[in-house]
C-alpha cells in the first residue's frame, strides 16, 4: 500500500524536455520542449501519429536515452543520475517485441529475464509460473519461444514486463499487430495488475484511440513533439462538441427537412441513410440534426409533434477522440501518419512487420 | 504469499528502489547466470555443433597432423597441433559469440531490455563468456581427447598447477578480449561482421595454432605481447611437452603467465570501460542500444 503519511512525488514529472537526434541531412527534433505530470495510479495515454515523439519520451523516461534538454524524474529519481533506482522500479513492454532466445520454451526465457531482476532461482521459477497462468499461456509454458504466435508471445512478454512487481509500467504500443481477442486480453491483464495495488502507474502509448479512450485515466495528444491537449478523454471531447449532434429516427416527416431547418437553435438537419435493421423493415426516417445547444431540441420535438411525426428513436453523437485529434492538428490520424517525415526516430518499424518478424526468427536459434 | 499481480509488495517506490549492497551484487551474480543459461542449454538441444565445431575442426587439424607426419617432424609437433585445434573451439567462439553478440542483441530488441534492467551490463558479458566458456569446453576437451587417442599424442607434464593457472589464464583473458570487442563491435555496427571474418585466419596464423609462435621471430614476439590466445597457447605448449626444444628468445612460461595476469586485468577493466562509453554513448546518440536506430 502507498505510504499515506509523506506525500509522494509525482509518478513523472517532465520540465522542458527537448530531443534532438543529430542524423543526415538536418537534425530531427523529437521532442521540443515537453511539459508532464502523472500523478502515481494514474492510467495515462500518449495519443499521437508516428513520428509524434511518443517512443522517444519513453526511451527517455525508462532511462535509455538522454534529453536534450530538460529534465524528468520517475517517482522522484532523476532519469539522468539515479538510472539505477528507476530501473528497480519499472517495467516496459513495446508492440511486436521479438526479445528473448527463441531456443529456450516461455518458462526458461520468463526465468532468465527473472534472474536480471535478482530473483533468487526457486522464486524466479514459482513466479514465472504464476505469470503464466494468470497471462493465459499455461498450454505454451514448455513450448519454444521461436514457435509462439505474434498473440502468445505478446502475452510472454507481458509476464516478462511484471516479473519485477514494477511501481510503473511503460508501456509501447502493446497491442500493435494483435487480433482483437488478443488486444482485449492484453488490457483486461493491464487493467488487472493495475488495480491490486494502488499507486501503480501505466504510461501507455498508442495510436489506437479506442484504447487510448477505454483504458485511460488522462491522455496527452502529441504530434511534431509537442503535446497538443491534454485531459481526461471526456474533457479532451468536449473541447470539439460546440453544438450539440442528434441522430433522429421519425416515422415520417412530410415536407422534408426544410421545416427543421428554420426552427429556432437548429444549426443544420440533414437527412441520413436509415440503419439497416434484422427482421422485419422499417420505413422511417434518419435526420442529423446539429442544435447550438441542447436546449433546442425541446423546440424540435414539439414542432415535429405538430408536424404529425412521431419519434421512433434519438441518440445523441458523441464526439471521437479522433475528432479531438483533427480539431487540433488539423488533419486525420491516418494522414498524419503517412505525412511524417521523421527519419524512425519515434515509430516502431519491424513490429509488426511479417518481414521484419521472420527475419528475426531465423536469427533466434543462432545466436544464443 | 504472492499472487500474479502482487508478487513483493512494498510500501513505496522510494522502499523498491532502496537496494541493499548485498542485493545488488546477488543480482549481478544472478544475472551472469541468467545470460549464461540459454547458451548452456542451447548446447544440448541444437546438436548441429558436434558436426560443425567438433567434427570439422578436428578435420582441420587432422591435416596438419599428416603434413608432420609427411615431414618426419619431431613427433611433440603432433601434441602442438592438437593443442592448437583444441584451442581455437575458443577463439572461435570469442570472435563469434562474444564479439559479435551485443550487436545481434541490439538487432533483436534484447540490449535495450539489458539497459532497462537494474543489474549491472557486465554481468550480460559475463554470462556471455561463462554460457561460451562451457560450450567451448566441451567442443575443446573432445577434439582433444579424440585426437590425441587417435593421433597417440604423449604429453610430459612437470608443473600441472602452472598449466592449468595458464589455461584459466588464457580464457579469462580471451573473454575479457572478447568483451571489449563486443562493445567495440557494437559500435561499428554491420561492419563489424566483415571485420570477424578478416580476424579469424590472421589470427590463426600470429597465434600459432598450428606451430609454435617463436617460429615467427619479431612477429610471434609482437603476438605474444598482444594476443592472449598466443601467449597463452605457447606457454600451455611449454608446460604440456615439457621436454620439447623451443625456438631461441622463447619465453619462459612462467614470463608468460606473467603476461597473462596482466592481459587479463587490462582487458577486464577496458570491457568495464569500453561498456561503460557504450552506454554513455547509447544514451547520448539513441543509436546503440535502440533496436531501429
Amino acid at each position: 500500500m502507498p505510504n499515506t503519511t509523506q506525500p509522494q512525488p509525482l509518478a513523472i514529472d517532465v520540465r522542458g524536455i527537448r530531443r534532438v537526434y543529430n542524423v543526415k541531412p538536418k537534425p530531427v527534433v523529437a521532442l521540443d520542449g515537453v511539459d508532464l505530470e502523472v500523478e502515481p495510479g494514474e492510467f495515462f495515454g500518449l495519443l499521437g501519429p508516428n513520428g509524434a515523439g511518443k517512443t522517444t519520451l519513453i526511451k527517455i523516461l525508462t532511462t535509455l536515452l538522454l534529453p536534450s534538454a530538460g529534465t524528468a524524474r520517475i517517482f522522484g529519481f532523476d532519469v539522468e543520475r539515479q538510472t539505477k533506482q528507476i530501473r528497480r522500479i519499472m517495467n516496459m513492454v513495446a508492440g511486436g517485441e521479438q526479445s528473448g532466445y527463441g531456443i529456450l520454451t516461455v518458462r526458461e526465457q520468463l526465468w532468465m529475464f527473472s534472474q536480471f531482476y535478482g530473483l533468487p532461482s526457486k522464486e524466479g521459477w514459482q513466479r514465472v509460473d504464476e505469470l503464466v497462468d494468470a497471462v493465459g499461456l499455461d498450454e505454451q509454458r514448455l513450448q519454444r519461444v521461436s514457435t509462439l504466435s505474434t498473440g502468445q508471445r505478446q502475452k510472454m512478454n507481458f509476464a516478462r514486463g511484471l516479473l519485477n512487481d514494477p511501481w510503473i509500467f511503460f508501456l509501447d504500443e502493446p497491442t500493435l499487430g494483435l487480433d482483437v481477442s488478443a488486444a482485449r486480453s492484453v488490457r483486461e491483464l493491464v487493467l488487472a495488475w493495475k488495480a491490486a495495488v494502488p499507486g501503480r502507474t501505466v504510461l501507455l502509448t498508442t495510436h489506437y484511440m479506442a484504447e487510448a479512450d477505454e483504458l485511460c485515466d488522462r491522455i496527452a495528444i502529441v504530434d511534431h513533439g509537442r503535446i497538443l491537449a491534454l485531459g481526461s478523454p471526456a474533457e479532451l471531447k468536449r473541447r470539439v462538441q460546440r453544438e450539440s449532434v442528434f441522430r433522429l429516427e421519425l416515422d415520417k416527416l412530410d415536407g422534408g427537412t426544410g421545416a427543421l431547418r428554420r426552427l429556432p437553435g437548429v444549426l443544420s438537419a440533414a437527412a441520413a441513410a436509415a440503419d439497416q435493421t434484422s427482421g422485419e423493415a422499417r420505413q422511417t426516417v434518419v435526420v442529423n440534426l446539429t442544435l447550438a445547444e441542447d436546449a433546442a431540441l425541446g423546440g424540435v420535438v414539439g414542432a415535429l409533434g405538430g408536424l404529425g411525426s412521431h419519434i421512433v428513436a434519438l441518440r445523441k453523437s458523441e464526439p471521437s477522440l479522433e475528432d479531438v485529434f483533427v480539431e487540433l492538428v488539423g488533419r486525420g490520424f491516418d494522414e498524419a501518419e503517412t505525412e511524417t517525415d521523421e527519419p524512425r526516430s519515434d515509430a516502431t518499424p519491424g513490429a509488426g512487420d511479417p518481414t521484419h518478424d521472420s527475419g528475426e526468427r531465423e536469427e533466434e536459434e543462432v545466436g544464443v | 504469499m504472492s499472487t500474479p499481480y502482487v508478487f513483493r509488495p512494498t510500501t513505496s517506490p522510494q522502499e523498491a528502489a532502496n537496494w541493499s549492497p548485498r542485493q545488488i551484487l546477488a543480482t549481478d551474480l544472478r544475472a551472469v547466470r541468467g545470460r549464461a543459461y540459454p547458451r548452456v542449454t542451447g548446447m544440448f538441444r541444437e546438436k548441429s555443433w558436434v558436426f560443425f565445431e567438433i567434427l570439422l575442426p578436428f578435420l582441420a587439424t587432422s591435416a596438419f597432423v599428416f603434413v608432420y607426419r609427411a615431414l618426419q617432424a619431431p613427433p611433440e609437433y603432433i601434441g602442438f597441433v592438437v593443442l592448437g585445434g583444441a584451442m581455437t573451439a575458443f577463439w572461435l567462439n570469442v570472435i563469434w559469440m562474444m564479439a559479435q553478440q551485443l550487436w545481434w542483441e541490439k538487432s533483436q530488441g534484447n540490449l535495450e531490455l539489458y539497459f532497462a534492467a537494474p543489474m549491472n551490463i557486465m554481468s550480460v558479458l559475463f554470462g556471455m563468456a561463462v554460457g561460451g566458456f562451457v560450450m567451448s569446453s566441451t567442443r575443446a576437451v573432445t577434439v582433444l581427447l579424440i585426437a590425441t587417442t587417435l593421433y597417440g599424442v604423449s604429453f610430459a607434464i612437470d608443473q600441472w598447477f602452472l598449466l592449468i593457472a595458464v589455461f584459466g589464464l588464457t580464457l579469462v583473458a580471451l573473454y575479457g578480449l572478447g568483451m571489449v570487442l563486443a562493445s567495440l563491435f557494437l559500435m561499428w555496427g554491420r561492419e563489424a561482421w566483415h571485420l570477424t571474418q578478416l580476424l579469424i585466419e590472421p589470427v590463426y596464423f600470429v597465434s600459432g595454432m598450428s606451430f609454435p609462435v617463436g617460429r615467427l621471430g619479431v612477429v610471434g614476439s609482437l603476438a605474444i605481447s598482444i594476443l592472449p590466445l598466443a601467449v597463452g597457447l605457447d606457454a600451455m605448449r611449454q608446460l604440456a611437452f615439457a621436454d620439447a626444444a623451443y625456438p631461441l628468445g622463447t619465453p619462459g612460461p612462467q614470463v608468460e603467465a606473467l603476461i597473462l595476469v596482466a592481459m587479463t586485468a587490462f582487458f577486464l577493466l577496458a570491457a568495464r570501460w569500453t561498456l561503460r562509453v557504450l552506454e554513455n554513448r547509447a544514451r547520448r546518440e539513441g543509436r546503440l542500444s535502440v533496436r531501429w536506430q
